[in-house]
């Protein structure tokens, strides 16, 4: 039998390593999964990491997708791991982005096509409100009840996900659609068109908002003291209310900070690189960004590297789908392994392991 | 004396104990002799624990050897230990609390036992040696004492030759520990050996017939402490003379600082206590000291004072303002300062550094800038202050506070607190673990704001403690305050019925 002891002297050096050793044990790994599905690992992996930053002819679309597909992601795992240090785990922001989509959308198309530069700022308010709105279901309900936050921010994404399919065939269906589902596009409506601020890349004002939230954060959690509040009552609730700290206000404020980025994040896609509302319009951002706020180490600087290389594995991954056939469920088993061995990586640095003999 | 010599039930000779570079135990060699009460003293950190582990099988020695009873001795686990004839009962009970007392003696057996032959060798266990125990009761139900004496006859059960007992008496009251006492000089008087650890010198001078002491993990002596003064034994013990803090010169009993008024408050958890009829004044440059054994109200009190909890039914007035709404930070703000018992957790977080830790308790936002931004300059500085002017022995600000020693963050936490220059300063067991010199200088950093006009309320469960710093002194048992009495004029043998909750 094994017996996991804790470590006393955790080396700072392994624990920033961990995000490396687990892309590279990922790429080891996932290379031998390419393999069994007939597909030469070294091109695949090479595809993956080197071309879309480095190969002529995918570079200049790829780099620019990068940050484009980055954005939502380091959006959303900031508000995360804002909540994460607290100790309170929201893992629906995939909801929240949803929710606040559908909310900024409704609004901009209920005035279609009034166009006025207020509705794209409104706009924009109106789909961070739907998203925090989202999170303060379950924000209450344990603040009020204590039920676990976890069971229902999840769940709530799957109501979301239904609100988002009544939403594409019914009351945001466009009516110029010949039926089909779907809203109208938004970047066809100039008010609300979350248009390119650099011409011929794609990248939008949402890439932007989230290297200022990177900052942000920053300054939050190391320099305010609100950021040490949130750390203290996640290291221990009774040293934060022996510090005077009222745990509940910290639960809402760290579920409102992630669900109105996930609902930044959710308007910023559907006004700009999604276009419109659609049944599938989520992607799993949500999902993927917990992956990339742990990768990260729940710090505002990790989270902007390990959202970029999460991209790079969307990005690659897209490339591998049509020049190797590559399915696309592979891709997600690559990315679920990166935090699968990132957390295995995280035990040995914490425990350390012993072998008990036959008792 | 000779043959006594002879008489060896125990020996190590030469052991060895290395954690990472710290040498725990230095060619440790002691000699255990029949029928005899044997003394380890020492400060915390110097290897008790770490020998005694060894003896008990927890813990395996790097080099060196041990005999018991003129044969080799080298236990794999505590199971080892209990069939050769070594029991140990623990500091912290090692008890189930929803199981009656009588099964956690039948879980505790290594041998299978007929539940009714146990029970009649339990009866006449606890006949015989005074260890009074109902053993229907459910653990949950019982005192510290009652489920001291669970454990002893859960030892004494499988017949040891050599009972070691962690610092038994820290947790009883003055009566509690002279039943103890009778018990254990009996058990020798019959032939078993105690090895008895302790930092308590007092009792180790009424009740060994040997003390070896220790020092930074190596053995200092072989002493009789019955031909010294414990004040002699405490300096070998730390290795330099003793300082004792004076009580405060004169409390200004025209200043009063804070009453409390408590009526009933209930507890949060069904193990937690009630709180009752507590009626507390202290005033300028006082030291109330508020003893009793641990559970009896200690941290419900405590929480009621720093505002972790609040209730209706309490009143609490510092300088005529009403306060028991108050949050801790809100009580911070007009001058209380607080240190709860629990170092790590509480007072302060181990995963954080230092300089987060001083942030825990910011009293008129003195660390932050407009907006709520930190002011790490000023923290450093604080943090810097606190450390220098206690002797926290450290790394440095950014050390981890899970990085400190015991006693080195108890200096840290009650220097925290004091640096705030409070009006009013609440402090819980000061100097719980902490060794005996950083002790004397805790003490002595209380008196001296209480000095500079500081009303200061201790609640210890250090008798000594209390009696050697308070001006005043009252006694909490299950939840009732005893009326508070001039230091003075108490003598020791009613603080036993106090504590007892005899009178009243």
């Amino acid at each position: 039998m094994f017996k996991l002891i804790p470590r006393e002297n955790v080396s700072p050096v392994l624990s920033l390593l961990g995000p490396l050793f687990s892309v590279g044990l990922t790429m080891i790994v996932g290379g031998i999964l390419f393999y069994f599905l007939g597909v030469d690992p070294f091109a695949a992996i090479k595809m993956i990491f080197w071309d879309p930053l480095m190969s002529e002819t995918f570079s200049t679309y790829s780099i620019p997708q990068i940050f484009i597909k980055g954005a939502p992601l380091i959006l959303i795992a900031l508000g995360l791991s804002v909540g994460f240090k607290a100790n309170v785990w929201n893992i629906g922001a995939e909801g929240q982005y949803i929710m606040g989509a559908i909310f900024g959308a409704s609004f901009a198309l209920s005035l279609y096509p009034l166009e006025s530069i207020v509705i794209f700022p409104a706009m924009i308010l109106i789909g961070v409100i739907g998203g925090c709105l989202w999170s303060m279901i379950p924000a209450f309900l344990k603040v009020k009840f204590q039920v676990n936050e976890i069971l229902v921010s999840l769940m709530l994404v799957y109501v979301a996900e239904q609100i988002l399919a009544l939403a594409s065939l019914g009351f945001l269906r466009n009516p110029d659609g010949a039926g089909f589902p779907g809203s109208r596009n938004l970047n066809q409506y100039t008010s609300a068109s979350n248009a390119e601020i650099i011409a011929g890349t794609g990248i939008h004002l949402g890439v932007l908002l989230s290297l200022l939230m990177v900052i942000f954060f920053y300054v939050l959690l190391f320099r305010h003291s609100l950021g040490f509040k949130i750390k203290l009552l996640g290291n221990s609730p009774k040293a934060s209310g022996f510090s005077g700290d009222n745990p509940n206000k910290l639960i809402f404020l760290c579920l409102i900070l992630s669900g109105s980025l996930a609902g930044l994040a959710g308007i910023m896609e559907v006004a700009g690189p999604a276009g419109q509302i659609n049944i599938d319009f989520n992607v799993g951002y949500g999902f993927t960004a917990i992956i990339v706020a742990f990768l990260g180490r729940l710090n505002p600087i990790g989270i902007f590297f390990a959202g970029i290389v999460m991209a790079l594995t969307y990005v690659g991954g897209e490339l591998t789908q049509f020049m190797l056939n590559l399915p696309a469920a592979a891709i997600q088993v690559f990315q679920g392994m990166l935090l699968f061995f990132l957390l295995s990586f995280d035990l040995f640095v914490h425990y350390k392991i012993k072998l008990k003999g036959n008792k | 004396m000779n043959n006594k010599i002879e008489n060896t039930l125990f020996q190590s000779r030469a052991i060895n104990k290395e954690f990472g570079n710290v040498r725990a135990n230095n060619d440790i060699s002691i000699n255990v002799r029949s029928s005899q009460i044997h003394a380890l003293l020492g400060e915390n950190g110097a290897g008790k624990s770490t020998l005694v582990k060894i003896i008990y099988g927890l813990l395996q020695p790097d080099s060196g050897s041990m005999t018991f009873l003129s044969e080799e001795y080298s236990p794999k686990s505590p199971k080892d230990a209990r069939a050769l004839g070594v029991g140990m009962v623990f500091q912290h009970f090692s008890l189930f609390e929803p199981l009656t007392a009588f099964e956690n003696i039948l879980v505790g057996l290594d041998k299978e036992l007929g539940e009714k032959e146990l029970h009649a060798s339990v009866i006449m266990l606890s006949e015989s040696y005074g260890l009074e125990v109902n053993l229907s009761s459910f653990i949950g139900d019982l005192s510290a004492g009652e489920r001291q004496r669970v454990e002893i006859i859960r030892a004494l059960i499988q017949k040891p030759k050599l009972l070691i007992m962690d610092e038994p008496t820290s947790v009883l009251t003055p009566f509690e520990c002279e039943s103890l006492f009778k018990t254990l000089k009996k058990l020798a008087s019959e032939g078993t050996s105690i090895l008895y650890i302790s930092h308590k010198l007092k009792e180790i001078a009424d009740l060994c017939d040997t003390a070896s002491v220790l020092r930074k993990g190596a053995i200092v002596g072989e002493y009789d402490p019955k031909k010294m003064t414990p004040r002699e034994l405490g300096e070998i013990m730390v290795g330099q003379s003793l300082f004792e803090p004076k009580r405060p010169v004169a409390a200004n009993k025209s200043n009063k600082v804070l009453s409390v008024k408590i009526n009933e408050v209930k507890p949060d958890t069904q193990f937690g206590v009630t709180l009752k009829n507590i009626d507390l004044a202290v005033y300028q440059s006082e030291i109330l000291g508020i003893g009793g054994v641990a559970g009896n109200g200690q941290e419900e009190l405590m929480q009621v004072l720093t505002g972790e909890k609040k209730d209706r039914n309490v009143s609490i007035k510092y300088m005529d303002n009403d306060i028991e709404m108050l949050n801790p930070r809100e009580r911070r703000e007009i001058g209380l300062a607080f240190a709860p018992e629990e170092r790590l957790g509480h007072a302060a977080v181990g995963n954080l550094n230092l300089l987060e830790n001083s942030l825990i308790t910011d009293p008129k936002k003195r660390f932050q800038m407009k907006m709520g931004f930190i002011d790490f300059s000023e923290l450093n500085e604080y943090t810097n202050e606190i450390i220098e002017k206690f002797n926290v022995k450290t790394t440095g600000v950014s050390a981890l506070a899970s990085s400190l020693s015991g006693g080195n963050l108890q200096k840290f936490v009650v220097g925290r607190e004091i640096g705030q220059k409070p009006s009013l300063f609440i402090v819980n067991q000061p100097t719980w673990g902490v060794d005996a010199l950083s002790a004397a200088n805790i003490r002595q950093a209380i008196v001296d704001i209480a000095n500079t006009g500081a009303a200061i309320i201790l609640i210890s469960q250090d008798l000594d403690e209390i009696l050697e710093i308070s001006n005043k002194v009252a006694f909490l048992t299950n939840g009732n305050l005893s009326i508070p009495t001039n230091t003075m004029d108490i003598k020791t043998d009613e603080i036993g019925a106090i504590m007892g909750g005899i009178s009243d």
